[in-house]
C-alpha cells in the first residue's frame, strides 16, 4: 500500500470542457479518501487520471513517491472497479479475477489458491465457474472487487461502485466494503455522489464541484464546519437552511424582514460585517419546534409533516421563507402555528457574494 | 417465401440426378423416373472438378481470412482511436465500395499480368479482399463501436496490451459479427466470376463458378444440364457447411452482461 498524491492537476477534454482544474490532495498510506460532488463535476476523470487511462494537460500524479504521469496503466500498479463493473462477458468469473495474475505470468498454482482465497474473502465461491451475464448485479460487484483486490496493488480506485445496487443491498455492502479495505489496510479513492456514503465509509473526504475542489476534510468537519453555501447545502439531509438576513447592531442581532431572529453570543470577529447582509445556514437539526408566544421565537406556520420513522420533517412557512426543521417522531402536527427556536451557537454565517464561511 | 427461395435449387438437384436423356424428354418430368448419378460421376472424370473445388477453397478461404484480418485492425483503428483523418478515411472507403468492378478490372487485369500472378490463387485473394474491405470495415468499426470502453479500460488497468486487447477481449466479444462477416465474404469469394473468368486461363487455375460455366462450352451444341446440375449442387454444399460451421459461433448476447443492464 502506499501513499497517492495530485498535484495541481488539470485536464481539458475536446479543447473546450475543463473536467478538473487545479487538483491537489493527497490520500496517506491505508486512508480510504472519497471523492464527494454532483455528476459531472470530475469524478471519474480524476479516477482515470490516477489510473492512467487520461493524461493530464499539466500538474503531477505521484503514487507511492514516484512520478507516474508517463507510466502505462498496466504499470501503475493500482486496480479499479468501475461503475460498470466492465467484467469480460467472454470469460468465466475464475478467468476474469485470474486474469491480472496470469498477465504478470504468476504460476498456475499459486493464482489458483489466490482466486479460491479472494472469491471466499468475498463470498462468491460458487460462482468460479459461470460467465458475468449469468450473475445478478450484487454478484457481479462482488467479481469486479475481487478482480481489484487479488492484485494486491498499491492502491484502489473505485468509482460509484454500489451505485448499480438497490438500496437495501447498499447500505449492507457499504458496511461491508468498509470494513474489508480496513482490514486490507488499503489506500483507496473512492468516487460517489452519495454523501451517506461519503460520510459513514471514508477516513477524509474531498468534495468537488465543477472540476473544482471545495473542501478536504473528515466526515466530521465537512458536516460541521462547512467552507461554503455548496459544501453546506450539498451535506445533510434534509438540506441546511439557509437564509438571507442582516447583522444589525452593537449585540450583533440578526434580523430577518426587521423582525430580529436571534442574538449572537458577542464575537468580535463579526463586528466588521455589522450593517453587511449575510447569509445564515442552520441545519434542520438545530431548530427546534416550540408551542407560539415563547421568547425570542417567530410564529411560524406548519405547511407539510414527514414522518420517516426515527424523526418528522418539517416544513416552515415564516415570513414568507420556508424552513426545514427536523422535529421528534412523536411531533403533533395538528398545531397549525407553532414557534421556532434556533441555537445560535450552532449557525453557520456565509458572504452573499462569495458564498464563502465567514463565520 | 423460403419454398420460393428453395424451389430452383430443388429442381438443380432434381435435374442432376436424372439420366441425361431424360433431362430433354418432352413432355418434361418432375420426378426423376430412375434416379441416376451418372452426371456427378462425369463432372469428376470429364472435367478437373476437383481442381475447381480445391482453387475455390483456396481463394475463398484465403480472402475470408485477409479480410478479417485487415478488416478488424482498420475496424479497431476507426472505431477506437483518435485519428484526424478519420472522417476523411471512412468516407473513402464508402467511395471506393461503390465503384462499378467491370471499371478496373482492366487496369487490375495489367497489374496482375505484370506481376506474374496469373493463374495464381493471389491474383483473385487480393482483389477479392480489396472489394470486401470496405463492407468488413463497415460492419466491424460499428460494432466495436458498440463494445463497451470500460471493458477496453479495465483491461488496459489488468495489464493488457493494445494488440492484446485486440485479440483477446474485442475479437471474441465479436465472434457474432466476425462470423456473419466471414460467410459474406466467403460466399462473395466462393461465387465470384467476372475476375476469376479473367485472371484464371489456365483450366487448372480455375475455379467453380468458371469451371461450371466451361462444362457448357466444352460440348458445342447439347448443354449438358444434368453436369451443370450436379456441379451446382455439389459447390453449394461447402457454402451450407461453411455457413452452418459459422452459425454455431453466432451466439447472440454474447455481451450481455458485460456492463450492467
Ligand atoms: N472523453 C470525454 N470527452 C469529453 N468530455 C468529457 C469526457 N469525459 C468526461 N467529460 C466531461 O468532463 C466532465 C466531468 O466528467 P466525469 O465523468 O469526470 O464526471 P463525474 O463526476 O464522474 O460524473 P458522474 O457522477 O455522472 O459519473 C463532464 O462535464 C463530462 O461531460
Ligand atoms: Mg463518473
Amino acid at each position: 500500500m502506499a501513499e497517492i498524491e495530485l498535484r495541481q492537476i488539470n485536464k481539458t477534454f475536446a479543447k473546450k470542457v475543463n473536467a478538473v482544474k487545479d487538483i491537489t490532495f493527497k490520500a496517506n498510506d491505508g486512508e480510504f479518501l472519497t471523492l464527494l460532488g454532483p455528476s459531472g463535476c470530475g469524478k471519474s476523470t480524476i479516477l482515470r487520471l490516477l489510473a492512467g487511462l487520461e493524461m493530464p494537460d499539466s500538474g503531477e500524479i505521484i503514487i507511492d513517491g514516484k512520478k507516474v504521469n508517463d507510466i502505462p496503466p498496466a504499470d501503475r500498479d493500482v486496480a479499479m472497479v468501475f461503475q460498470s463493473y466492465a467484467l469480460y462477458p467472454h470469460m468465466t468469473v475464475f478467468d476474469n479475477i485470474a486474469v491480472n495474475l496470469r498477465l504478470r505470468k504468476v504460476k498456475k498454482e499459486e493464482f489458483t489458491r489466490r482466486v479460491l482465497k479472494t472469491s471466499k474473502t468475498l463470498g462468491i465461491s460458487d460462482l468460479l465457474d459461470r460467465r458475468p451475464r449469468a450473475l445478478s448485479g450484487g454478484q457481479r460487484q462482488r467479481v469486479a472487487l475481487a478482480r481489484a483486490i487479488i492484485r494486491n496493488p498499491k492502491g484502489f480506485l473505485l468509482d460509484e461502485p454500489l451505485s448499480n445496487l438497490d438500496a437495501a443491498l447498499r447500505e449492507k455492502t457499504r458496511g461491508e466494503l468498509k470494513l474489508l479495505f480496513s482490514q486490507l489496510g488499503a489506500t483507496v479513492i473512492y468516487v460517489t455522489h452519495d454523501q451517506i456514503e461519503a460520510m459513514t465509509m471514508s477516513h477524509r473526504i474531498v468534495v468537488l464541484k465543477d472540476g473544482v475542489i471545495q473542501q478536504i476534510g473528515t466526515p466530521h468537519e465537512i458536516y460541521n464546519v462547512p467552507i461554503n453555501t455548496f459544501v453546506a447545502t450539498f451535506i445533510g439531509s434534509p438540506k441546511m437552511n439557509l437564509i438571507h438576513g442582516k447583522i444589525d447592531d452593537d449585540n450583533i442581532v440578526f434580523t430577518l424582514n426587521k423582525i430580529p431572529l436571534f442574538v449572537l453570543p458577542g464575537k468580535d470577529r463579526l463586528r466588521k460585517y455589522i450593517g453587511n447582509d449575510v447569509i445564515v445556514g442552520i441545519r434542520p437539526e438545530d431548530i427546534t419546534v416550540t408551542s407560539r408566544s415563547h421568547d425570542e421565537t417567530h410564529n411560524a406556520q406548519i405547511v407539510l409533516c414527514e414522518l420517516t420513522g426515527q424523526q418528522t420533517m418539517v416544513t416552515l412557512h415564516i415570513d414568507g421563507l420556508e424552513l426545514k426543521v427536523i422535529a421528534p417522531s412523536s411531533f403533533d402536527a395538528s398545531e397549525k402555528l407553532v414557534g421556532i427556536k434556533i441555537d445560535p451557537l450552532h449557525i453557520h454565517l456565509f458572504d452573499p457574494l462569495s458564498g464563502q464561511k465567514i463565520y | 417465401m423460403i419454398l420460393y427461395c428453395i424451389a430452383p435449387f430443388f429442381w438443380q438437384f432434381l435435374t442432376s440426378i436424372k439420366d441425361s436423356k431424360e433431362v430433354f424428354a418432352i413432355p418434361t418430368t418432375y420426378i426423376p423416373r430412375e434416379i441416376s448419378l451418372k452426371s456427378y460421376y462425369n463432372i469428376f472424370t470429364l472435367r478437373p472438378f476437383v481442381r475447381y473445388i480445391i482453387n475455390s477453397t483456396i481463394v475463398a478461404s484465403g480472402t475470408t481470412i485477409l479480410a478479417l484480418i485487415v478488416g478488424s485492425l482498420a475496424g479497431y483503428a476507426l472505431a477506437r482511436l483518435q485519428l484526424k483523418a478519420k472522417g476523411m478515411i471512412q468516407k473513402s472507403i464508402l467511395i471506393v465500395a461503390l465503384f462499378p468492378q467491370i471499371v478496373i478490372i482492366i487496369p487490375l487485369y495489367e497489374m496482375v499480368r505484370v506481376l506474374g500472378l496469373t493463374n495464381n490463387p493471389l491474383a483473385l485473394i487480393i482483389p477479392y479482399t480489396a472489394l470486401n474491405l470496405p463492407f468488413v470495415v463497415w460492419v466491424l468499426t460499428s460494432f466495436f463501436k458498440q463494445i463497451p470502453q470500460d471493458i477496453e479500460d479495465a483491461a488496459k488497468v489488468d495489464g493488457f496490451t493494445r494488440i492484446g486487447i485486440l485479440y483477446k477481449i474485442i475479437l471474441p466479444l465479436s465472434a457474432p459479427a466476425l462470423a456473419t462477416t466471414a460467410i459474406l465474404v466467403f460466399i462473395f469469394s466462393w461465387n465470384e466470376f467476372l475476375f476469376a473468368l479473367t485472371f484464371m486461363t489456365n483450366d487448372l487455375a480455375r475455379t467453380v463458378p468458371v469451371g461450371i460455366a466451361m462444362i457448357s462450352g466444352a460440348a458445342s451444341y447439347m448443354v449438358p444440364w444434368d453436369q451443370i446440375s450436379a456441379a451446382i449442387v455439389i459447390t453449394t454444399l461447402p457454402l451450407v457447411i461453411v455457413v452452418l460451421f459459422f452459425q454455431k459461433r453466432i451466439v447472440q448476447g454474447l455481451t450481455a452482461g458485460a456492463v450492467k443492464g
